[in-house]
């Protein structure tokens, strides 16, 4: 049985949208798969050493809040100080409840099963990080070509 | 009348996490050995299928009792 590979193009950098990518590379790593993730644009967020990811139910009129808030909560309300921290720790507490991963655990799972992690160069340099100082290890830089060498010998290549 | 050699509870845990820890388990057994899974997740009855099929391991037994979902896995190899 030839090894399938995946290859993932991450570009948000929100809690919700952290565990696509981290779900799916982690899931395809045991399932015999060789995994490849491209950070580009906010995605880059998600191999920060410190994760500090939120979800924000302002501009998303399909998150369901507690008590129903999304029908009846202005949204204008939802823009005020403290609304996303809240939010966040609510979904946090929530995912723990139903027994779902943290986003730092999913992504311990890719580094730990071999899913290659590589960090698109120019999106590095366009928000002034620092690479080494700011990455997890294991973090490679690379461009589209880089991405498209990786995506033309996949099986699977998704955009998130 | 234990028909398999190591058991993995994975009761409360979701997507997917059974499979995750389910491949580690698996790796820690050897050829013919049977791995047992305890889930509650009714995602996990497609998933250990897909699983299954695509690791080339056997999927001896998938069985559902009241809140919770059995599998028996044969190692292949």
């Amino acid at each position: 049985m030839s090894e399938k590979r995946l290859s993932i193009i991450t570009t948000k950098g929100t809690l919700d949208w952290a565990y696509p990518p981290f779900i799916l590379a982690s899931t395809a790593a045991a399932l015999g798969f060789q995994p490849y993730i491209f950070f580009t644009f906010y995605g880059l967020q998600l191999i920060k050493k410190n994760l500090d990811l939120r979800v924000s139910p302002l501009g998303n009129p399909g998150m369901p809040m507690p008590m129903g808030m999304h029908n009846w909560f202005p949204i204008l309300g939802t823009a005020l100080p403290g609304m996303e921290a809240m939010m966040t720790a609510m979904m946090k507490s929530k995912m723990k409840s139903k027994g779902i991963a943290s986003v730092e655990e999913l992504r311990s799972l890719c580094l730990e099963s071999g899913v290659k992690m590589v960090a698109c160069q120019m999106t590095v340099d366009l928000f002034d990080w620092n690479a080494k100082q700011d990455f997890i290890e294991g973090i490679e830089l690379g461009g589209a070509a880089t991405y498209l060498e990786a995506a033309g010998g996949s099986d699977i290549t998704l955009f998130i | 009348m234990s028909n398999f050699d190591q058991e993995l509870d994975a009761t409360g845990l979701n997507c997917p996490l059974p499979i995750l820890r389910a491949k580690k388990a698996l790796a820690t057994l050897g050829g013919g050995q049977v791995l047992r899974v305890v889930a509650t997740d009714p995602g996990s009855v497609k998933d250990f299928d897909a699983f299954a099929k695509q690791t080339g391991n056997t999927l001896l037994e998938s069985r559902q009792e009241g809140n919770k979902y059995f599998f028996l896995i044969k190692k292949n190899g």
